[in-house]
Order: C-alpha cells, then structure tokens, then sequence
C-alpha cells in the first residue's frame, strides 16, 4: 500500500510525460489528478491504520531493495510512515488535489499543458519520497528531486528570459543550502554510521558521542540546508523570485509543501536539536530575523502574488521561531494550517489573475468584490485566516507560537507578535486595494472581468472550510481537555512506553498563568484590530491607492527595493563571480587551456608531416628500416 | 674416408661464417639493388645460407628436423620465385622496366 501511494503519481508523470501530448486535456489533466487523489485516499487509510489501533507498530516500514551496498555502506530504499511523515503525506496529496484540479481550469489554455501535470506529479511524487524515507539519502533524494521540479515549474513559461533566471536562481540558492545539508549528512555517517533515521535517534539518545559539539555541528549544517528549501535568510531571495511560475506552482510548492521541508527536516532531527541549545537559538534568531524584515518588504509590494510570497517567507520565519523554541508541534501545527490559507490565497489570487486577464499589480484592479464574489468571499477567510481572527486556524497556530516564544524569551515573543502584526497590515492592504475600491485599469474594461470557472473556485471554497476549522488539529487546552492538543499527542504519542515517538523528548506545554495566557492572546487580537482598522481606513474609507514606483521615497523605497538584497548580493557575490568568470574565461581558457589544446594538435601534425616523409613508397626504403629494425631487436635480445 | 666424413670434419663455426657472409651479400644486394631479378635472386641466397645453416647445425646435432624444415624452405622458395617473377613480368609489361625505384604509387 505504502508503495502504491508513493509511486501512483510517478505512474502519471509517466503517463503524461510520454504520452501526454496524445491525449486530450482533459484526459492527461483528469489522470494527474486521480493519481494524486488515489495517493491521498491511501494515505487517508493509512493514516486511520496508524493512529486507530493501539497494538499498530510505530511506522510502517517498506523496504523496496537494497540501495547501495559498498563495503560497510549500506543504505535501503525504504519508506516509513509514521505519525509525521502522515501528517506531511496527507497535506501533500490532499492539498495536490486540489491545486491539481484547479490548474485543469487555470492551465486550460496552456500549450504546454500535459508536460504541467507532468511535472506537478513528478513533484508530489519526490515530495512524497522526501517525507516518507526511512533514512536521510532518501530524504536527499527527494530533497533534490523537488529542487529539480520547483526549477521545471518556475522556469514552465521558458519563452520568457527572465523567468528562466528567476528559476536558475531557486535552483542554485537551494543548491547552496544542500551543499550544508549534504556536509550534514556526512557527518552523521561518520558520527554515527549509519542514515536510517531510527539507528541515528537511537545512538543519539543513548550518547554514544563523547563530544556534543558534533550535534551541533550536524544541527547547524542541517539547518543550512533547511534555509534553502524554506526561505529563510540569507537565502530567501528565490522564493520571491518563484513567482514566475504558474500560479498554481506557487500554491503548491511555494506555499503548501516544498517550502516545508526544511520544517519537516528539523522535526523529524528533533532528537539532535534537543542535544544542542546553541543550533536551536540559531534556527530561532534566523527564523525572527527572516520573519520581520520579509513582513516589512511584503508592506510594500504591489505584485499580488510577491505580496504573498513574503508573507510566506515570514510565515516560515515564524514556525522557524517555535522549532528554534522547541515547540515541534506548534511549528507543525503552523505547517498545516499555512497549507491551507496560503494555499486559499494564492489559489485565490491565481482567480484574480485570471479575472483580470494575467494582470498582477494591485495597483491596476480594485473593485472586484462585486465582479467575483466567490474568489471575493473565500479570499477574504484566507486573509482572515493568516492575520489572526479569533477562532480561524490561522489564530491558533499563530497563537501557540507566540505563547511558546513568551515561555522561551520575552523579546523574542515582543519581535514575533510585531511581525504578526505586520502580517495584519500588508494582508488588509492588499485585500481592500484588490478588492475594494474601484475599477482602476485601462487595459481591460470592467466588463470583461469575470468569475473563474467552477473548478477553480470548487477547490477555493473546500480550502476556505478548511482555513476556518483547520485549528481543529491543535485546539489550545483552555477549550478543553478533550478536543484539544489532538496533534501533540499524535506527535508525543510513544504507545504507552512501547516505542520511541516521533519526538524522543517529551514536548511540554509551555507552564504559564492563565492571565498571562489571556493577556497574550489580547495582545493578539488587538493587534490584528488595529491592523485592520488602519488599512480599512486608508485604503477604504480614504480610498488610498498604494504609490506608483517613482513617488516612493525613504524608508518606503527602500521595503519596496526589498532592502536592496538582491542588489546587495549581485555586488558581493554576483558580479566578482562574473568577473572571475571573465578573467578565467580569457586567460585561462582562451589563451591557456585553448592554447594547450591546440599545441597537441597542431604538434602531432607537425610531427606526423615529419614522419610521413619516410614513407616515401620506396621498397628498399622500408627494407632499410625493416633490417635496421630487426637489427635493434637483436642487438636488445642479445645485451 | 667419405666424402660425408669430410663434411663432419669441417668445423661448425666454418659453417656458421659461410651462412652469415652469404646471407650479409643476399641483405645488401636487396637493400642495394634496384633491378627486381636481382632482388629475387638475393633473396633466392638469403634463404639458401639460412638453409645452409640448418643443415650444418642439424647433421652437427644429429637431429634430422633441421632439414625437414629446409625442405619446407625450399618449397616455400619456390612459390615466391613464382609469384614473383609472375609479378614481375606484369611489371615489365606495364613499364618496359625491371628497376623497383620506380614503384612508388604506396608514398604517404
């Protein structure tokens, strides 16, 4: 079973990736969907397997066949499902599905369109790989295959120039983070051996290194590779830049699932980021840093779906926030609940856009609110979902954060519930100037801007429910002991002391009074109120529309140039590349290494003119040779 | 006293001094030569002071297969004596002339 759920959508990359082009679209998009809808069910069955029987072992364990066996190397191609990598697969292909579906109505008109459903299986599918391995190589080897398939995805409309540069930036960012990643890995084998996940958990509990410097090291390598997949500085420029591709890519693998990978590695590393305070401060710190200043540019965005794209990058900063806390499962509980609204948002926003006829700056819409009411409506429950309204998803999972930072560090908390606020702030913006206000585009009339079809807006409305009731997996415990903290005790649950859990440490609930719990979540929700009030008043009420790129001025310019990163590292590392890239390019190709080249040739020509000449067709020449030839022979034979 | 006695009396070196002047003349009158029935006659004395040799050492042995192989040299000799002066004759009648400088049609 486990095996059919992993490969069903590598059946359909297959499908679609040589057949595709023969088959109608909406065969080869139906059949991408079914594969990845098939791999939810079973994941679904599973899952229920799993967690509803009490004398269920703690994973289920596949072994495929032997993967590499060198000497003492010995790495399996095994999948396990546990309780994590559940959690994960079902977020994976039960999102999929309906981002699959939706791009049938979104991709509709798209040359290419088999080669899209292609690629968005083959992603699901090493996704799948990733979370579902039983050691790190595995892992790696999804890790880089959805590298690969963000870099096809990005790069989909590869017409354009620039969005081919967009997508070789992701890739050779998040190669830079698996570099780190890749040190990591090796340094487990050579601490501990081996890369099966539960032998190095085991060997880390009992401490069977001397040095704890070596966890700390691993930590922080493993880290750097999390960086990469998910974002955080310094190498969060590329998720930006990912917008490029289509817009249900950015739902998918920008905002959804590939993202969280780096989250997923950490949880799942949890064994040796609880041996090491000092990574974890680091993951911590990176997370509240990348978390505020993405929160700030996103203030100044004017592209809808880059407005998004930092707001996701701060969204990942905050669950950074509680893993560097040691609050595992609030950051998971995160993980799920921005599934699903920011999967809501960019879905929406990907309506929007195709409303406006591929129209992307919010400068140029406005008033859509009566032209697309259901895009309207469900965009607004993600908005509400992501900043904070009592009782969305989004108001829980942020909230454990929070309370986990104020156990940890009240000026961490201060930062975290600042951020959250700005959150508040370019969301509301965005929202009322997309929505509300009035029509200001001259490309296209009013008129023509419409509603997106059914299966486009289907998938918006299951997520919008889901965005709403999703706080249910994690409910906090002043609403009850029963219903509350379903996915802690999923995570911590080591089946009455049989097994080890997913968290080998158990997690506690942060201890603190019950006002102060109050007081927290009222700090909260004013600061979502007063985010609301002021962005409803200056960009409804006074009808504001954000400022053209010229008029920018000050600290303004300087968020919406995105802090002059981008620029920052094209002069720091960018350009003296490209310099040495030219001076290695003349001298040391041009001139030395073409020159060495074309010595050898030219000098064996040279030589075999010289030598040519003896054959000069003269038989007693060559008898010549033939007896000073057998001569040399025997003169050696005989000395 | 026979006349096979006499030959035994002769001493192996003797023999051995005959061959390599005789096979010496056959090298350098091919290396030198350029009309080919000379060639061919060199060669001709070239195999003979290799057979001479075999001879010589094969009755100084006492074991007869030193003058078995002779007579496959002989046989061998014959044919290229045929092949060649076939080829030779061909070469006449296509140059009116016998002098191998003047076949270099295989120059490189």
């Amino acid at each position: 079973m486990l095996t059919l759920m992993i490969f069903l959508p590598l059946v359909g990359f297959v499908i679609n990736g040589t057949l595709g082009r023969f088959l109608p679209k909406a065969i080869s998009g139906w059949l991408g969907t079914a594969a990845v809808f098939g791999s939810f069910i079973i994941a679904l069955m599973s899952f229920m397997d799993l967690t509803g029987d009490t004398t269920m072992p703690e994973r289920i364990y596949t072994k495929l066949f032997t993967f590499l066996h060198v000497g003492n190397f010995h790495v399996d191609f095994a999948f396990q499902f546990d309780r994590l990598s559940a959690v994960m697969t079902l977020i994976i292909t039960g999102i999929g599905t309906l981002i699959h579906m939706y791009s049938i109505a979104y991709m509709h008109e798209d040359d290419g369109f088999y080669k899209f459903f292609a690629y968005l299986n083959l992603f699901i599918f090493n996704m799948l790989v990733l979370v579902l391995g039983s050691n790190y190589l595995m892992l790696f080897f999804g890790w880089e295959g959805v590298g690969l398939c963000s870099y096809l995805l990005i790069g989909f409309w590869y017409k354009n120039a620039s969005y081919g540069k967009a997508a070789r930036k992701a890739f050779i960012m998040n190669r830079i983070g698996d570099l780190g990643l890749l040190m990591g890995l090796f340094l487990i084998y050579d601490t501990y051996g081996t890369f099966e996940y539960q032998d190095v958990f085991r060997l880390v509990f009992v401490g069977s290194v001397e040095s704890n410097a070596v966890n700390t090291a691993i930590a922080l390598l493993l880290f750097i590779g999390a960086m990469g997949k998910s974002a955080q500085i310094p190498l969060y420029t590329w998720l930006p830049d990912a917008m490029a591709g289509p817009t249900p890519v950015s739902a998918l693998i920008h905002a959804a699932t590939m993202v969280t990978a780096g989250i997923y590695l950490v949880i799942r590393s949890e064994a040796i980021y609880a041996l090491s305070p000092i990574a974890r401060e680091v993951v911590m710190w990176i997370g509240l840093a990348t978390s505020i200043m993405a929160a700030l540019i996103g203030l100044k965005q004017n592209d809808i779906k880059k407005v998004l794209a930092y707001s996701t990058v701060s969204q990942l900063g905050l669950m950074f926030i509680a893993l560097g806390c040691g609050a595992y499962t609030a950051a998971l509980f995160h993980v799920i609940t921005h599934a699903f609204f920011k999967a809501l948002l960019f879905l929406g926003s990907g309506s929007v856009i195709h409303g406006m006829h591929h129209e992307q700056d919010i400068r140029h819409m406005g008033g859509l609110r009566k032209k697309m009411p259901l895009t309207y409506i469900t965009f607004l429950i993600g908005t509400l979902a992501i900043t904070g309204f009592p009782f969305l998803s989004g108001f829980f999972s942020k909230d454990e954060i929070l309370v986990s930072a104020f156990a940890h560090n009240k000026l961490v908390f201060a930062l975290a519930l600042i951020s959250a606020g700005i959150t508040g702030f370019y969301m509301f913006r965005m929202f009322f100037v997309t929505f509300h206000g009035t029509y200001r585009n001259s490309h296209h009339a009013y008129d023509k801007v419409h509603e997106s079809p059914l299966l486009m807006t289907l998938p918006l409305l299951v997520l919008a429910v889901l965005s709403v009731v999703g706080g249910a997996v994690n409910l906090p415990h002043y609403l009850g002991e029963g219903i509350s903290g379903i996915l802690h005790h999923t995570l911590s649950y080591d089946g009455g002391g049989k097994f080890s859990p997913i968290l080998m440490y158990p997690e506690h609930m942060p201890e603190i009074e019950h006002t102060t719990e109050w007081l927290l979540l009222a700090m909260a929700v004013s600061v979502f109120v007063i985010a609301f009030l002021y962005t409803r008043n200056k960009y409804v009420t006074q009808a504001a529309v954000p400022e053209s790129d010229e008029a920018q001025a000050g600290m303004g310019k300087v968020l919406a140039n995105k802090f002059y990163v981008d620029e920052a590292y094209d002069t720091a590392f960018v350009s003296p590349i490209e310099a040495a890239g030219d001076v290695v390019g003349t001298y040391v190709d041009d001139k030395g290494v073409k020159g060495l080249v074309d010595g050898f040739g030219s000098g064996s020509n040279f030589i075999s003119r010289l030598l040519s000449k003896i054959q000069n067709g003269n038989i007693e020449y060559y008898l010549v040779y033939m007896v000073i030839g057998v001569a040399l022979l025997l003169a050696f034979n005989l000395f | 006293m026979s006349i096979l006695n006499i030959f035994n009396q002769v001493e192996i070196s003797h023999y051995i001094y005959l061959s390599t002047v005789l096979f010496a003349i056959g090298l350098f009158g091919v290396l030198f030569r350029r009309n080919a029935i000379i060639l061919l006659m060199c060669i001709e004395l070239m195999l003979n002071a290799v057979n001479l040799l075999f001879t010589a050492f094969s009755s100084y042995m006492g074991d007869a297969d030193g003058q078995i192989f002779v007579f496959f040299i002989m046989v061998v000799a014959a044919a290229e004596a045929a092949v060649g002066l076939a080829i030779l004759v061909l070469v006449y009648r296509n140059t009116r002339k016998t002098d191998v400088s003047f076949l270099d049609q295989l120059k490189g």
